[in-house]
């Protein structure tokens, strides 16, 4: 439209890109249509979370580094993701503080990072969205997003521009789901325990779809309702934002009788 | 009498946090330690709540000990406590019989008005009903001030079963800060009773199955009877 | 000091979690005290800027811990009282004995105090021939289970009242065997009895502290029954056992902490007796003990300062980390294995005990971060939880299966054009795995993930290969 359109970097996240690229392309649909010009930086990977929050800050510096240059000519870098945009701008300060070096680039980047729902109501002042959903919708606020970022009502806020979409609240929407990245798979029973009571609140708000913002807490409730034989279908939010629920079928696949969208 | 067991640990330790922060031995402390200690000011950061004129801070207090579960009568003047205890106590089928602390400000009281028996001293495990001063009451919380002294035996706080503790309106400031700067004003900067106690409701616990319960170890009903004195004062 | 499970810790999670009586008593965390903390704070306009003072003013005096110390000594001393410097467990729980036995005591009654669980104080003691008894509710049924606590302020948090009921009858012989122990209050009924009696023979009161405050000499305890007041006074001998790191400077600064202590703790404003209590009782004084003790015990407190877990030390115990804890939550506090569980004790233990002792509990954490955002004192615990997996993989504590793979993985996720073809097959691979049900119910070496629930499958391709495509039909446009 005009030449001053914001450059948006999409920083995909690893999971996004290995298991959900709908995610993605509903984030780039979405940043379009905000006025954005989005770009994905082929070499991109991982924003290193999983090493640094193992204690390996060497690993996720080799990891993290290359980012930064990679990122560093847009005006924006957006994640659909609270946790690795957490990473990137709470935690690279961090991992990067004992090196003076990289302090203004990292700080540049940290101050340009942004979760994809809040950059779109708080930078582009996004309030609507044309997209269209019939039914209960309920919501996961994922912690990373929730507490580091402050990501809570910004969903609420486009969901609710969706005409027929209703949002029952969980009774805890704020307490985690039990993924905590490795941590789910290094003390299985206790995020088994955590992801179950999670999947009993799910069911009791009669919601028949699933929404979060993080891929990872997706994953592991998706996990647990199919396993569970449940029929709530579980998806990112962008994807019922960016109007593209027909593009894949829920995480994990459907168990609703009438097969699904 | 020796004072520490163990100089050598004192030392140790002394020079572990000495050298965990980053100084030498016998450097003085700097002037934002000396100053804190000599002449303490109240909190930047206090309750708004109780910032307000006296009559209402005398209010708040009320609601504030009302909602722990104390009770709170109003009397008029040190004559009327009596009959305002003798009262409490045949509402509540409680004993006739009190024990208040030596301090002339409740053992003075008219209590021949009644037909309570009256008995003064330290709380035993006989005594059902103590009747006792306070220093003072916090508005912000509703809390009793309550010192020990020669005058005031602490045990009548915690033993019997009922406390009743007399309060003037006029003890009654708004924040704990007011009652410390009260407390140096009348003793001395540094010179404190052997027990100071803020009292706020009736004893109580919730450690079996998390049901709150009053009357754990202390007492289950506490009275406050309130002397409006503020008309005199002014 | 008392012995830890928490190298077991693996093994007490699925014991807690097979605990139906636990799991019970854990769901009444949300209404006992979260809900209730959130109330008071709701109620409390200042309470976020009243946490910033608290913080505040930890942060000075530990900055100047050792002034604080010196003056808070001196006018113990200058009030008639006793300091006793304890660099280790072995030395307090010594001095404890000493004093007993100057004393020819033949009984100790103790107000709630988790140093003396920490230094494990009961056992020797008794081995001394003392008759200990815990005077606190909630510490005397676990002392009649022969149990340790389990939340550092509710520490009988997992019994049921029924076990309450077994146990007094167990315990409190001579009593009408057909008596009813049904309701709380005819339990707390008959404890406050039992314990009435104690109190009245009691040599020596042993309390701890939440507070030392250096302008006056003075220890400071917080209690809603009173035990601890009755402990101190109608003992011949007070005892304060506190850690080094309990002392503040002045009353207001010990006020300011106060506010936020019992609001983050139970909800209550305030709770029902805070004492502060100054020496021996005084020429004139018709009650009080004859004899003041302070123990400051530091116990490997003094080589925090300095160090990443400085911040620490200005935890007042208030038990809200634990309280919202998803964690603690499902596991409950003997999981952990030592005297401090919830996030408060994933980051001390490791600190007191060890972190090869305690490895395991700073990694069980989501690091959700419900902790930080309700301390009090805004300790920065999963941050400090992050510093002790840095240190145990500095020092090749994590397993070695662990290390192997978080290094395998960042070899790949630095190689960018490797690690596209890879998640390339491997997207291609666990789609097709899925038999086009879209998740997969088994996986090799990803029993972690399966065991508890299904792995979704990826939709096929990964976003880049889309990507890259889509920019070739595009005819290059970039």
């Amino acid at each position: 439209m005009t030449p001053s359109k914001p450059r948006v970097g999409l920083f995909v996240t690893c999971l996004v890109d290995m298991f959900r690229p709908t995610v993605g392309f509903s984030a780039v649909k979405l940043l379009e249509e905000a006025g954005c010009e989005v770009d994905v930086p082929m070499d991109q990977t991982c924003c290193g979370q999983p090493a640094y929050n193992s204690g390996d800050n060497e690993s996720a510096r080799k990891v993290a580094r290359p980012l930064i240059d990679m990122f560093a000519d847009y005006d924006y870098v957006v994640a659909p993701s609270g946790s690795c945009a957490g990473m990137i701008k709470k935690h690279f300060p961090e991992l990067f503080a004992n090196d003076p070096a990289m302090a203004d680039k990292v700080k540049a980047l940290s101050d340009k990072t942004f979760e994809l729902v809040s950059f779109l109501t708080d930078v582009m002042k996004v309030d609507a969205v044309p997209a269209s959903f019939e039914g209960k919708v309920t919501y996961h606020d994922s912690c990373s997003g929730l507490r580091e970022l402050k990501v809570k009502e910004q969903p609420r806020k486009l969901l609710n521009s969706i005409k027929g979409l209703e949002i029952s609240e969980l009774s805890e929407p704020e307490t985690c789901c039990g993924f905590g990245g490795t941590f789910c798979v290094k003390y299985p029973e206790i995020s088994g325990k955590m992801v179950g009571d999670k999947t009993k609140d799910i069911k009791q708000t009669g919601a028949k779809t699933l929404l979060a913002g993080d891929m990872g807490c997706l994953m592991n409730m998706a996990g647990k309702l199919a396993r569970e034989g449940s029929d709530v279908e579980v998806r990112h939010v962008a994807e019922v934002l960016a109007d593209m629920t027909m593009a894949a079928p829920p995480i994990a696949g459907s168990n609703s009788k009438t097969g699904g969208e | 009498m020796s004072t520490s067991s163990n100089t050598s640990s004192r030392d140790a330790i002394l020079g572990r946090i000495r050298k965990s922060l980053g100084r030498g031995a016998g450097e003085a402390a700097p002037v934002s330690v000396t100053e804190r200690l000599s002449s303490p000011k109240a909190n930047p950061v206090v309750p708004k709540r109780a910032q307000l004129a006296h009559p209402k801070q005398v209010e708040l207090f009320e609601e504030m000990a009302k909602s722990v579960n104390a009770t709170v009568a109003m009397v008029v003047s040190d004559n009327d406590i009596p009959r305002e205890v003798a009262r409490f106590l045949a509402d509540h089928n409680l004993p006739a019989r009190i024990k208040t602390s030596p301090d002339s400000a409740v053992s003075g009281l008219p209590w021949s008005d009644t037909a309570l028996e009256v008995s003064t001293g330290i709380a035993g495990p006989e005594d059902a009903v103590s009747v006792t001063p306070s220093f003072g009451g916090v508005a912000e919380t509703g809390s009793l001030m309550l010192r020990s002294g020669a005058g005031t035996p602490y045990t009548l706080n915690m033993l019997p079963d009922t406390h009743i503790v007399v309060l003037k309106a006029s003890d009654i400031v708004g924040t704990y800060e007011e009652v410390w700067a009260r407390l140096r004003e009348k003793e001395g900067h540094g010179n404190m009773p052997r027990t100071f106690l803020w009292v706020t409701g009736p004893s109580r616990t919730g450690d079996i199955e998390q049901t709150i319960q009053l009357g754990a170890h202390g007492p289950r009903r506490l009275h406050i009877v309130l002397v409006d004195d503020t008309k005199e004062n002014k | 000091m008392n012995v830890s499970t928490s190298p077991k810790f693996k093994e007490n999670v699925h014991g807690a979690l097979r605990d139906e009586s636990l799991q019970r008593a854990l769901g009444r965390l949300k209404s006992g005290f979260q809900e209730k903390r959130s109330a008071a704070a709701a109620k409390m306009p200042e309470f976020e800027a009243l946490r910033d003072q608290a913080r505040d003013i930890k942060n000075h005096t530990l900055e100047n811990l050792d002034h604080y110390l010196l003056k808070f000594e001196e006018n113990v001393k200058a009030n008639g009282g006793h300091v006793h410097w304890c660099a280790d467990a072995a030395e307090a729980r010594e001095v404890v004995a000493k004093i007993c036995r100057d004393k020819n005591a033949k009984s100790v009654l103790k107000g709630k105090s988790m140093i003396s669980e920490e230094i494990g104080l009961n056992d020797f003691l008794e081995k001394q021939d003392l008759k200990v008894v815990e005077t606190d509710l909630g510490e005397y049924i676990i002392q009649l289970r022969h149990e340790p606590p389990s939340h550092i302020i509710a520490p009988a948090i997992h019994v049921h009242k029924e076990q309450v009921a077994d146990s007094f009858r167990e315990t409190h012989t001579g009593r009408d065997p057909n008596r009813s122990l049904v309701e709380p209050r005819e339990l707390l009924d008959e404890a406050r009895e039992v314990m009435r009696e104690h109190f009245f023979a009691a040599d020596i009161g042993i309390t701890g502290a939440n507070f030392l405050i250096a302008e006056t000499g003075t220890s400071v305890i917080v209690t809603n029954e009173g035990n601890g007041d009755l402990t101190q006074t109608l003992s011949r001998v007070h005892i304060a056992i506190a850690s080094l790191e309990k002392v503040v400077p002045t009353l207001e600064d010990a006020s300011s902490i106060l506010r936020v202590l019992a609001r983050s703790a139970t909800g209550q404003e305030m709770s029902s007796y805070t004492t502060f209590s100054t020496g021996p009782k005084r020429d004139g004084d018709l009650d009080g003990p004859e004899e003041y003790h302070v123990i400051l015990l530091d116990n490997g407190r003094s080589n925090m300062l300095g160090t990443e877990f400085q911040d620490m030390l200005r935890c007042i115990r208030c038990a809200a980390c634990m309280n919202h804890c998803p964690v603690y939550g499902a596991v409950g506090g003997h999981a952990y294995g030592w005297v401090y569980p919830g996030p408060m004790g994933s980051v001390l233990s490791p600190s007191l005990i060890g972190v090869d002792e305690a490895g395991h509990l700073p990694n069980a954490s989501t690091f959700c971060g419900k902790c930080e955002e309700v301390c009090p004192m805004r300790i920065p615990l999963p941050k400090m939880m992050r510093h002790w997996r840095e240190r145990e993989f500095e020092k090749h504590l994590s397993p070695s299966s662990f290390r192997y793979g978080i290094k395998t993985w960042a070899f790949f996720a630095s190689k960018p054009k490797l690690y596209r073809a890879v998640t390339g097959i491997a997207s291609k691979v666990l789609g097709k795995m899925s038999g086009g049900k879209g998740k997969i119910a088994k996986l090799p070496l990803a029993g972690g993930w399966t065991d508890m629930r299904d792995l979704p499958a990826p939709e096929g391709k990964t976003f880049k290969e889309l990507w890259a495509e889509k920019q070739k039909q595009q005819g290059g446009s970039k």
